[in-house]
């Protein structure tokens, strides 16, 4: 199994690509997924041309997600195998998943704008969950800066972000049941069909906040190595 | 990996060494920036008793919660050759309940540790440490020794193997103090002790080994 | 057998210490007689029956986070979970104990609070009782991992609600579904497997809360 793991380690080896052809990468991804949207992309039938947010939302929230499975899974990493690179890995996933979760909340404010007229509706799932989830990353970072770093602050942050991908199923059934006493009504959005280049522009923006994360997520991983290096050294020097 | 891996980082494996109950090698334990131990290594036998010494600051603290499990190390490894129910430690705090009285207390620990016989043994120890008489009265209205002493008795409650001991002549008076010789002297060579004190003299009669930390 | 042995001696710890101490159970009491006030004054007209069913969750929810915050204060106060963590049981029966004590207190806060908003309110039906019992679960296993974790933070009874508010958002709407509706059964099976779900993770995890 972990021979396994390592060969598509090795094969993949995301680690291993260097920080400026990522930055160049993620530069090149997302000015063509900006080209596809706004050029490439045709008007949607109901909503016009400010619709085309809606490929930015969904790519965004996806990649919101996956850095918060992405955390638990280090999370998990740091529990079972005590990965000492893993307590840091996992948290600055989170913490890209909540920036990139602002932005899902951002821009799903201006997309219920242009659908319903308000900046705010409870009645889409998606928005109200990441409502929650903001909430409870939010406090992911309370608990942390709450604590002084070492093996207790590394082992209840993870404790936590594992409790985070068990609550995005949960929530999400939750809200769904929701609905049934809080709304009567259902709002339903015609939501566009995916299809010839919807669907290749949806795939190119997706890819590009895929990267846009990553980016940002080694970004970050290389700063704060930094700066613990230097306090070793600091260390070392006294 | 042919270590086991257990709980606390620490490393129990099917013992290498016959006779030792406790191997650390370049312990190292930092909290955020400050380092607090570098580079420690201790071995000790069974039937040993190390005795720890240094100044405040020095880690003493730090490298007993580690021997006993309480915390892991930032570097460098320890391994135990007793299970965690066959360890005492005396701490800085008497880890005793303060609305509990003396009995309530040890009955708890007595459970959890399933001592055989648990109500003789409580009894035994309470009389042997001069709390017989306050037994049904709560921790709170204690004197700082009494604690100390209450505390003793939740060490020796289970008849550990090895007993680790954090400062243990903290707050007793002389009697109180005495009385721990005593215990020390009937139980060295059977058990494995590791004590650390700023006070040398004290259990240098005892001592087979001794660890200066800087 | 010996980790129910364990659980039993720790939860009977809890239960003695309330009983000498007795700050939990009263303060929850009166915490959920002058909410149900409150409420009067805060619901201008007669509100319906919808709407104060929802406040009766508000309450119990409050209620409760004022019980699960008192927790691990003993522990915290005289720093004896090193010599709970030393013990040779499973720490997860540091837990569950907990737990089971915390239940006791809000079970009982709740056999006052139910008639009393009965009394102040509208009648409390079956479904109601039914998804206290359920959510109580729910708000305990939780709520009580998270109180360990909160209670070694500098932040301390701050932290508490702040982790526990996002994670008691499904428990809400179980319960305030089950209590609202007509047909409560699934609302019921939604409480029920919330509970399940999670008492795993904690059940599982909680050896990392109080280790290193």
């Amino acid at each position: 199994m972990s021979a396994a793991a390592a060969t598509i380690g090795s094969v993949l080896s995301l680690r291993r690509i260097p920080l400026s052809v990522l930055a160049l990468a993620s530069f090149v991804f997302v000015t063509t997924a900006l080209v596809f949207v706004f050029y490439v992309a045709p008007n949607d039938a109901n909503q016009g041309f400010s619709q085309r947010i809606f490929y930015f939302h969904v790519s965004i929230a996806f990649t919101a997600y996956a850095c918060f499975v992405f955390g638990a899974w280090k999370a998990f990493r740091h529990l079972w195998k005590r990965d000492p690179r893993a307590d840091l890995e996992s948290y600055v996933c989170v913490h890209q998943g909540t920036i990139f979760g602002a932005m899902v909340l951002l821009t799903g404010s201006i997309w219920a704008k242009i659908s319903w007229g308000h900046w705010w509706v409870w009645s889409e799932d998606e928005l109200v969950l990441f409502l929650i989830l903001y909430l409870f990353y939010c406090a992911y970072f309370m608990l942390r800066f709450s604590l002084d770093p070492g093996p207790q602050r590394a082992n209840l942050s993870a404790v936590y972000a594992l409790f985070g991908v068990v609550l995005i199923p949960v929530s999400f059934a939750a809200i769904r049941l929701a609905k049934e006493f809080l709304h009567p009504r259902v709002f339903t959005l015609s939501g566009p069909r995916f299809g010839g280049w919807i669907l290749v522009t949806y795939c190119v923006a997706q890819a590009a906040m895929l990267v846009l994360a990553y980016t940002l997520y080694r970004v970050e991983i290389a700063g704060k190595r930094l700066d613990l290096r230097l306090r070793e050294l600091r260390d070392v020097m006294a | 990996m042919a270590a086991s891996r257990c709980s606390k980082g620490l490393v129990k494996r099917n013992w290498p060494y016959p006779g030792h109950v406790l191997t650390a090698s370049k312990l190292g334990k930092r909290y955020g920036e400050k380092r607090v131990l570098r580079g420690v290594d201790l071995e000790l036998a069974d039937g040993g008793f190390l005795v720890v010494t240094g100044p405040n600051g020095s880690g003493k603290t730090t490298l007993l919660r580690i021997c006993a499990g309480l915390a892991t190390p930032t570097e460098g490894t320890v391994e135990r050759a007793v299970a965690r129910g066959e360890l005492g430690y005396l701490g800085h705090e008497p880890l005793v309940y303060r609305e509990l009285t003396a009995l309530e207390n040890l009955d708890l620990y007595g459970r959890l540790y399933g001592v055989p016989e648990r109500r003789e043994r409580i009894g035994m120890l309470l009389e042997r440490f001069g709390l017989w008489e306050v037994r049904r009265d709560r921790v709170a209205s204690y004197s700082r020794g009494m604690t100390q002493r209450l505390a003793l008795c939740r060490v020796l409650l289970h008849d550990p193997r090895l007993i680790v001991l954090d400062e243990p002549y903290t707050a007793l008076d002389e009697a109180g103090a005495e009385l721990l010789d005593s215990q020390l002297e009937e139980l060295r060579g059977e058990r494995t002790f590791l004590v650390s004190t700023h006070d040398p003299a004290r259990v240098e009669p005892f001592a087979s080994g001794r660890l200066a930390l800087a | 057998m010996t980790y129910l042995r364990d659980v039993g001696a720790l939860a009977r710890k809890d239960l003695l210490l309330e009983l000498r101490a007795r700050d939990t159970l009263p303060a929850m009491l009166l915490f959920v007689a002058a909410v149900f006030v409150v409420f009067h004054f805060a619901l201008p007209g007669t509100p319906s029956r919808l709407e104060t069913t929802g406040f009766l969750w508000v309450a119990i929810l409050f209620t409760a986070l004022l019980g699960l915050g008192r927790a691990f204060v003993p522990e915290r106060e005289q720093r004896t979970m090193d010599g709970l963590v030393l013990a040779p049981c499973d720490r997860s029966a540091i837990w569950l104990a907990k737990s089971l004590a915390t239940l006791a207190f809000l079970v009982a806060a709740e056999i006052v609070a139910l008639p009393l908003y009965a009394l102040f309110f509208h009648h409390v039906g079956g479904a109601i009782v039914l998804a206290v019992a359920l959510a109580d679960l729910g708000i305990c296993a939780v709520g009580t991992f998270l109180g360990a974790m909160a209670v070694v933070t500098r932040a301390r009874d701050l932290l508490l609600p702040l982790l526990f508010l996002p994670l008691a958002i499904p428990i809400v709407v179980g319960a305030v579904g089950a209590s609202v509706a007509h047909a409560p059964g699934k609302y019921l099976a939604f409480l029920a497997l919330y509970d399940a779900l999670f008492a795993v993770v904690c059940w599982g995890s909680f050896e990392f809360v109080v280790s290193e």
